[in-house]
């Protein structure tokens, strides 16, 4: 979340499109209540009506997979009426810059197209450079290549017709939004738009996020509060095991996976540290060396030094262009390339697209180590209904796990505040937590390779390890500390003493942290912030709800990042009555500024807001995703229609996909497959089931898998409520009972009826006779960005079973 | 100082109702003896954190004879404000759980069944496993000659329920021995 749960009380309009969250982050939904109390309009954009909705000032259904036409006729409609605002795009965005000549747009296809990679040369979308090789801006707008006019063109494709058509919304309804959002583009009004983790799930995630980033830069609501781009994180810990780089292309921080050509850490900070030739930009990764080093420092500690580049060559380095991420290891795995492997806390034989591939595939493995707190579809797959044990191979270590009551630490919630957790009781049995088991099983590795010596032992000999697993020094770890006497700010730090900020890490080996967005979370003169409980606030922070010193916020304790585009140019806020930040006797008040710089009236030492960005400025056009500058409408990787009015190209032309036997993806517009699935959890399953199925009251609640659908539609296929069906796909076969509902509504698309089916993907055979893996028939079609599956769109078919087998 | 729910609500057990219920002329005994009977009294509130959505709902754990007996979402944070989903309210229940794993199990392979095994031979087990397949697979250049030192035959999945120290120790682990197939459910 740019903004944090509290916050969004302080919105004018709320638009949750690809997300329940009234279901799925019930306690937050309290926050958006206030919003409405407080006078905020409330909409949701859903394909399904639910206890959202009901709550919301009105539903307005979409068909899955259609957000970039709705959100891209919401960009037409605000560049049209001009009902942008105005000076914030122009002092904060890069609306001015002028886009190089090789950009080119035709027909769905971005210039740099090569059809037999299925790739786009970058290239061709870079900026127009001056002589000094910064961007050429023109203030006036007249170019006709200014991201803001390349935008109003691209965008005036998304007619109110034409949008209608795709998304199944009456024109009526999609004005209806559109009035209310873009209201918020008043310099004292807020939007925040709500989104969670199905959103990502399409071969257009990524572009489903940057529209709405285009909406809101637009609209100026990045910032401010009660407004933003709000991510609703699901998982228990996401944002933290994200930060920590749990992740095959990234290392802790957000800085990249050193790859095949970076062979040196100066090639690697050559090819990964921006410069800018701008001035009053930051450009805030500049500093990137210091944190890669001092995380070098923190995992190897003194044999990291200047004379080795700090053990850099010790990392494993990755081909560029080559994905490692899990759907390719499952590929991977699916033609025996894989040997053994850990699985810890995820049940991927549920939750991951394509559930009959995943299965066959982890057959294939020599050896498996799960950790769980309970048997899953994971650890027992060789048990699976229809499989004889005798004929797989896979060993298999399943290692109890602890839970959270079970043990001590901090994770970082969707508002990225760090939390501290006591523990309560010691683990059931012989459950261990994860470090509990990767510690001494590290140091296993560690004595064989002392003893015995093998493969390249330096990376594995030479870290700076733990003989014993202690939260405290791990959190202690993370923040960093001096591994020389340093002096900060006139004040004199100890070797072993904690660093007390990020601004301190350095790149000369003086400093260490295992991830630099949390330094400053515990410190010498603080102790450890995660532990905080105190609700003390200055009126200007009561007044939108901010908590300073409850926990700690990573950055640097700021609740509400790019906040220093909540003020003008001379620090007045937008909003004075909801002000996050305020330039007052020469000092900002409020939340903690985007660095520490005086407003940017000041032309000597004002700075940009958008610091992150190597010129200083929000983009509305970006060169960096792989699927285009701009986000354009691409049908889902199947999709029930033949044609759609935007281009000929039906869906990405870039999206990701296996080809094995077990890779079927429908034609579009397949007369087998003709309707629309679209997945989703349960207030009380937690995702895939894993635990929540194993807690006997939450399976008595929602105890089997269901299939939505409209009365029209089980009336053309002599269904009624309760009954057995049997839901297909190419990928697989699944049985649920029907749930005949006015929820879902039949759209039409195009001129034609087209139904919607939803399906939760909670259930899975450990649970016996509660249904099986939804995801048997979800798709294998990938995000280019980000090479997350498809599983909230594809095609299917159903009918009324004779009997039911995984369903009791 | 602000009243807050929590310290209203202390307020109010420490007598103030029920001192005016007893001037009514009510028969207290029955209450009394209930309340003397309440299952967290005496028992010990350590803070947890829910552990199911990023919402992170604080929650007080109450733990008496180092037994779990209740759980509650934790007024004085100012996110839950003392309320859970149905998920959080079921913690306790999940903490007793009979579907637990308390033992490190072991499937052979072809087996049709798991067998209980102690911590240091499953460790050992897994650790022999790990070097073995490190010592054979090891990519130490590529096809163009550079410098990987990567470990591509294993690979690592998980997870979000781990804390940020649980991370932060995974990471370096499989950097350590060379995995570059890591991955988790921020990409399901």
């Amino acid at each position: 979340m740019t903004n944090h749960w509290i916050d969004i009380k302080n919105s004018d309009a709320v638009l949750i499109i690809g997300s329940n969250a009234a279901e799925h982050h019930p306690v937050a939904f309290k926050w958006i209540m206030q919003a409405k109390d407080n006078g905020a309009t409330l909409m949701h954009v859903d394909p399904k009506f639910s206890r959202t909705s009901a709550r919301c000032d009105f539903h307005v259904p979409l068909r899955s997979g259609t957000d970039i036409p709705f959100l891209g006729g919401m960009l037409n409609y605000i560049l049209e009426n001009e009902l942008y605002f105005k000076d914030y795009v122009a002092n904060y965005t890069n609306a001015a810059f002028v886009v190089g000549k090789d950009y080119d747009f035709k027909d769905g296809l971005f210039s740099g197209y090569d059809p037999a990679t299925r790739k786009y040369d970058k290239s061709k979308w870079a900026m127009e450079t001056g002589p000094d090789g910064g961007p050429v801006i023109d203030p006036t707008l007249q170019n006709e290549r200014c991201v803001i006019n390349l935008m109003r063109r691209h965008y005036s494709r998304y007619t109110l017709t034409n949008v209608s058509d795709v998304t199944g919304i009456s024109e009526e309804n999609l004005l209806k939004v559109y009035e209310i959002f873009c209201a918020t583009g008043k310099p004292d009004k807020a939007g925040t738009i709500l989104y969670a983790l199905g959103w990502t799930q399409h071969t257009v995630g990524v572009q489903n996020i940057r529209t709405s980033a285009l909406i809101q830069l637009l609209l100026g609501n990045i910032g401010v509060a009660g407004g933003g781009i709000n991510a609703l994180r699901g998982e228990p810990n996401v944002q933290g095991s994200t930060d920590h780089a749990l992740l095959y292309h990234i290392l802790p921080g957000y800085n990249a996976m050193p790859s095949a050509p970076w062979q040196t850490l100066a090639q690697y900070r050559k090819a990964n540290t921006p410069a800018t030739t701008l001035k009053n930009s930051v450009n805030w990764w500049s500093n990137r060396p210091k944190y890669v080093v001092s995380l070098l420092k923190g995992w190897f500690g003194d044999e990291a030094t200047q004379e080795n580049d700090f053990c850099y060559e010790l990392l494993p380095k990755i081909e560029p262009g080559e994905d490692y991420s899990y759907m390719y290891v499952m590929d991977k795995m699916y033609h025996g390339k894989i040997r053994g492997g850990f699985i810890f806390g995820v049940n991927p034989m549920n939750s991951f697209s394509n559930t009959n591939k995943m299965r066959a595939a982890l057959d294939k493995l020599d050896w498996l180590v799960c950790s769980e707190l309970h048997n899953s579809e994971t650890t027992d797959n060789w048990k699976r209904p229809g499989v004889d044990p005798k004929t797989k191979k896979t060993e298999v270590f399943l290692l109890p796990s602890a839970h959270r009551i079970e043990k001590e630490g901090t994770i970082s919630n969707s508002g990225r505040w760090l939390q501290w957790f006591d523990q309560a009781v010691q683990p059931a049995g012989e459950a261990r937590n994860f470090a509990d088991i990767y510690v001494p099983l590290f140091n296993t590795i560690r004595a064989l390779y002392k003893a015995e010596g093998g493969a390249f032992p330096e990376p594995i000999l030479k870290m700076h390890w733990t003989d014993k697993f202690v939260a405290d020094e791990w959190v202690r770890r993370i923040n960093g500390f001096f591994w020389a006497d340093s002096k900060v700010g006139g004040k004199t730090y100890k070797r072993g003493q904690l660093v007390p900020t990020f601004g301190a890490l350095k790149d000369d080996g003086s400093t260490s942290s295992l991830n630099w967005i949390y330094t400053g979370s515990y410190t010498e003169e603080e102790g450890n912030k995660s532990k905080r409980r105190n609700s003390s606030q200055t009126p200007m922070q009561a007044a939108i709800g901010l908590y300073p010193n409850w926990s700690w916020c990573w950055p640097v304790n700021r609740r509400i990042l790019y906040n220093r585009a909540s003020v003008d140019l001379n620090g007045k806020p937008f909003n004075p009555k909801k002000a996050v930040i305020a330039w007052e006797n020469g000092k900002w008040a409020g939340d903690v500024p985007d660095g520490p710089w005086p407003p940017m009236a000041d032309r000597e030492n004002g700075k940009l807001p958008f610091i992150m960005m190597k010129d200083g400025h929000g983009n509305f056009y970006g060169p960096g995703p792989a699927d285009g500058p701009f986000p354009e409408h691409y049908e889902p990787a199947e999709t029930p229609l033949a044609r759609h009015p935007f281009s000929s190209q039906i869906s990405s032309p870039v999206y990701k996909y296996h080809t094995s036997d077990m890779d079927q993806i429908a034609a579009p517009a397949d007369p087998r497959y003709p309707y629309v699935l679209t997945t989703y959890s349960l207030t009380e399953h937690w995702c895939g089931g894993g635990e929540t199925r194993n807690v006997p009251n939450l399976l008595e609640t929602e105890p089997q898998l269901y299939v939505e659908m409209s009365h029209q539609l089980a009336g053309e296929k002599g269904i009624t409520n309760g009954d057995g069906v049997i839901v297909e796909s190419p990928r697989g076969r699944v049985e649920a009972i029907a749930m005949v509902t006015v929820r879902i509504r039949p759209f039409t698309i195009m001129g034609k009826t087209v139904h919607l089916v939803g399906m939760p993907f909670a259930y899975g055979w450990t649970t016996p006779k509660c249904g099986d893996s939804t995801n048997r028939l979800t798709v294998g079609a990938y995000d280019p960005n980000t090479t997350i599956p498809e599983s909230k769109a594809c095609c299917v078919n159903l009918y009324k079973a004779d009997k039911l087998t995984e369903i009791g | 100082m602000k009243s807050t729910r929590r310290s209203f609500l202390k307020g109010v057990s420490a007598g103030i109702v029920c001192l005016t219920l007893g001037q009514l002329g009510f028969d207290l005994g029955d209450a009394h003896a209930y309340a003397g009977k309440l299952k967290i009294e005496g028992a010990k509130e350590v803070i947890s954190v829910c552990p199911f959505c990023s919402v992170c709902c604080q929650i007080i754990a109450y733990v008496r004879d180092g037994r779990l007996v209740a759980t509650e979402g934790d007024p004085d944070f100012p996110v839950n404000e003392g309320a859970l989903c149905a998920k959080g309210a079921a913690l306790f229940t999940m903490y007793t759980s009979r579907h637990r794993l308390e033992k490190p199990l072991y499937r052979a392979p072809f087996s049709n069944h798991w067998v209980e095994k102690d911590w240091e031979w499953t460790l050992n087990e897994i650790a022999r496993r790990v070097k073995d397949a490190r010592d054979q697979d090891m990519i130490l250049k590529n096809a163009k000659g550079q410098t990987v030192n990567r470990l591509e035959s294993i690979f690592a999945m998980g997870t979000s329920h781990a804390s940020n120290e649980e991370c932060a120790v995974i990471h370096q682990a499989m950097r350590g021995l060379g995995v570059v197939h890591m991955d988790h459910q921020a990409r399901v």
